[in-house]
């Protein structure tokens, strides 16, 4: 049977890029669609009429819904190539445990330091302590899965095409209070699967400039 | 020392839902532990060592080794014991019982949170949030006797806080947030909650559960702005 897959996703979304990535690691073909946040397709609302976000994974006419969900999915259906999950319940714990984290934390914060008006000093302190403690639990690993490339990799790594607007926004140099976690950006950015899912950082600051005169905010 | 290296230990509170539902699954899967009651107000040093990200309970112990956050311990759990399994074995079944346990954890405690302590048109408007939330549950157990089918599964487990906690707390919180006219379904599942012997034995009792609640929101309401 021919395997359908399909991704409602918005370009700049780390969200959207976590599946992006996924399905490049597993070689999936899929047909990637662009949706309008501010004009909903009626395949979105129909597919996830939950939540009503992206991204949004139809497998052979079947909605997955929230990124992480999407990633374990992936994991599960296509086992043989590139696991993205380790075996090991322990290190599976672990890795879902830095996930929740990642997913808890940092765009909460993050969000505050570009569309609020009035917060982004405290926000922007409030990421950088976030940004460390990953950047610890890094450690001097080559990925947060040690030798491979994985889920909590796959979790965080889109945020970093957002880093240019944190620092422009909340007035911080991420670079300099996190060297560590920068080069390991640098490092998944290697990766073909993910130098393809993310777009470049200039992109998301125009974007996001743009957003905000929109908003009123400049 | 083979024997103590099997050793689970569950840092948990008595009145907590996460907690609650880290006994149910042990306890579905026949695994022995020792329960290590928590203060929160006081928090240990055993806690802080164990879970120094979050400071929070449930945190289990296996091997020595900890492991934090309730949906995450569950699922270690499952793959750990594989007797009587609480997720699906089907991919895209296992996604949306993931699905649904975010959404309790993520919506429906936070929204059902906000109605307490309220009044007037802002309660009215936090019970309506609320109960749109809640519909979406309704419509998944239209013909099933759980969540996860003929057995309780993975979602029950989590749902477990709007049976035990979100229902109970009606009369102390003033409203009818889950009435039987609108949710019949979900009345319906909690009795057969009630009739599962799993349940019966890991819920906190109503009584002591209710004065605790009850005392515990005079405090959070008389506390100064």
């Amino acid at each position: 049977m021919a395997e359908e897959v399909i991704l409602l996703d918005f370009w700049a979304s780390m969200f959207g890029m976590r599946t992006r990535i996924a399905l490049a690691e597993k070689r999936i073909k899929y047909d990637y669609r662009e949706e309008d946040l501010w004009n909903k397709s009626s395949l979105l609302l129909e597919m996830n009429p939950v939540h009503k976000k992206i991204p949004v994974l139809i497998h052979n006419g079947k909605p997955v819904c929230e990124s992480l969900i999407q990633i374990e999915y992936i994991d599960e259906i296509w086992p043989d190539k590139n696991s993205l999950l380790p075996s090991d319940p322990y290190k599976r714990a672990h890795a879902k445990f830095w996930a929740d984290f990642i997913d808890k934390k940092v765009n909460v914060t993050a969000r505050k330091i570009w569309a609020k008006i009035g917060e982004e000093e405290e926000a922007s302190k409030e990421l950088i302590e976030i940004l460390k403690t990953l950047e610890n639990e890094l450690g001097d690993k080559t990925y947060f899965g040690d030798e491979t490339f994985g889920y909590v990799d796959i979790a965080l790594i889109g945020f970093s095409s957002w880093f240019e607007v944190y620092d422009k926004y909340g007035n911080v140099n991420i670079e300099s209070e996190c060297p560590n976690l920068i080069a390991w950006a640098k490092r998944c950015l290697e990766r073909e699967s993910v130098a393809k899912a993310l777009p470049k950082s200039e992109k998301i600051t125009t974007f996001i400039s743009e957003l905000r005169k929109k908003l009123g905010f400049e | 020392m083979a024997e103590r290296s099997e050793e689970v230990k569950l840092l948990g509170m008595w009145a907590s839902p996460f907690s609650r539902r880290i006994e149910i699954a042990l306890t579905i899967k026949g695994v022995p532990y020792e329960f290590s009651e928590q203060d929160i107000t006081n928090k240990s040093a055993l806690l802080l060592q164990l879970n120094p990200v979050h400071k929070m309970i449930p945190v289990l112990v296996h091997h020595g080794k900890p492991i934090s956050e309730s949906l995450v311990i569950l699922e270690y759990i499952d793959d750990t014991w594989q007797n009587n399994p609480i997720l699906p074995q089907d991919p895209y079944e296992k996604a949306m019982a993931r699905f649904w346990a975010k959404f309790i954890d993520e919506q429906i405690c936070v929204a059902a949170m906000k109605v307490v302590g309220k009044t007037g048109e802002e309660k009215d408007a936090a019970v309506e949030a609320t109960r749109d939330l809640l519909k979406f549950l309704e419509k998944e157990l239209v013909g099933k006797d759980f969540f996860g089918g003929k057995n309780l599964g993975f979602v029950d487990i989590v749902a477990t806080l709007i049976a035990f906690w979100v229902m109970r707390t009606e009369e102390i919180v003033g409203v009818k947030v889950v009435p039987v006219e609108i949710f019949p379904e979900i009345h319906r599942w909690v009795k057969n909650l009630l009739a599962n012997d799993v349940i019966k034995k890991c819920i906190p009792p109503e009584d002591e559960h209710l004065r605790y609640i009850k005392d515990r929101m005079v405090k959070l309401i008389i506390k100064p702005a």
